[in-house]
């Protein structure tokens, strides 16, 4: 990742800080405040979005010409995607817990979301039950496209089906009909590019250790 | 007594306080307790993420450093 980038994510995010907590935003109903919540939540899930993309064309990559790299790439990717998604989800709780009564309110959107979490959850088990390292990497490869397929229905198709509390699902307008004076697209759009851009910061430096690791462990099998 | 204490102990008689002795705006460096003291919350919350960050690029400095102590090519 260019030097740039790190500096344009940090300073993205220290907008959103600021801006994200001083801003005006408008005054809804039950919503309150939490609105703001916007700004910090949704980009989780638009980075874990992006990264377990990543993470997939370095899968599909790995099946048309296999290298220990492509495995690498795809896996940590996968893995920061992971963090980011239980993030999204724990915010995701304590907004619900707040504007809609309960934590957990068995709704479309939550079930959908913890679904796919599982999927990529046994995208690690897979990984971690196969010893041999061409198989790990091959099996997980498949495995990881389906998981992303898998993803994009349940997250975004099967909420917008059935009726869903969350905004964007079942009906219901997304945070779009909130701000139509685009003030909160203001903060909006420059979080979410810095939050998924810190991601794929965490997941270099990841990807950079295991390729040191790689290395060495080459170094020594001389 | 001068003529301005006069008018306003005249006009506290009355039960008029006046303007300048309710709303009489002193500036101070109050920033950091106007709106609720939201300005604290977004101080601690700015705190931390430099804190985080630059954790980060020290993390990312190390890496560096310990690529480079590898020999460049593989094997």
């Amino acid at each position: 990742m260019k030097p740039w980038l790190k500096v344009l994510a940090t300073l993205l995010l220290l907008y959103t800080i600021v801006a994200g907590f001083l801003f005006d935003v408008p005054r809804l109903n039950i919503v309150n405040e939490t609105i703001r919540a916007l700004y910090f939540h949704v980009p989780m899930w638009f980075g874990m979005v992006v990264l377990f993309l990543v993470s997939t064309v370095y899968s599909i990559q790995y099946l048309r010409g296999p290298s220990i790299e492509k495995d690498i790439y795809a896996v940590e990717f996968a893995n920061t995607g992971l963090l980011l998604g239980l993030l999204g989800i724990v915010t995701g709780m304590i907004w619900a817990n707040y504007t809609w009564g309960s934590p957990w309110h068995g709704d479309p959107k939550q079930n959908g979301a913890a679904i796919s979490l599982l999927v990529y959850l046994a995208y690690f088990v897979l990984r971690g039950s196969v010893e041999n390292e061409d198989q790990r990497a091959r099996l997980s490869a498949v495995y990881n496209i389906f998981a992303f397929a898998a993803m994009i229905p349940l997250i975004f198709v099967i909420p917008r089906m059935t009726s869903s509390m969350h905004p964007g699902s079942g009906g219901n307008p997304g945070f779009n009909m909130y701000d139509l004076d685009s003030k909160m697209r203001m903060v909006f759009y420059p979080a979410v590019a810095g939050w998924i851009l810190l991601g794929v910061w965490i997941a270099s430096l990841r990807i950079r250790v295991r390729i040191i690791d790689e290395k060495i462990q080459n170094l020594e099998n001389e | 007594m001068n003529k301005k204490t006069a008018l306003i102990t005249f006009l506290l008689f009355l039960g008029i306080t006046p303007i300048w002795l309710v709303a009489q705006p002193i500036e101070m460096a109050d920033t950091m307790r106007s709106e609720g003291k939201i300005y604290v919350v977004v101080a601690i919350v700015l705190v931390i993420f430099a804190g985080l960050i630059g954790y980060l690029f020290i993390l990312d400095r190390k890496i560096t450093r310990i690529e480079k102590k590898l020999p460049s090519k593989k094997d």
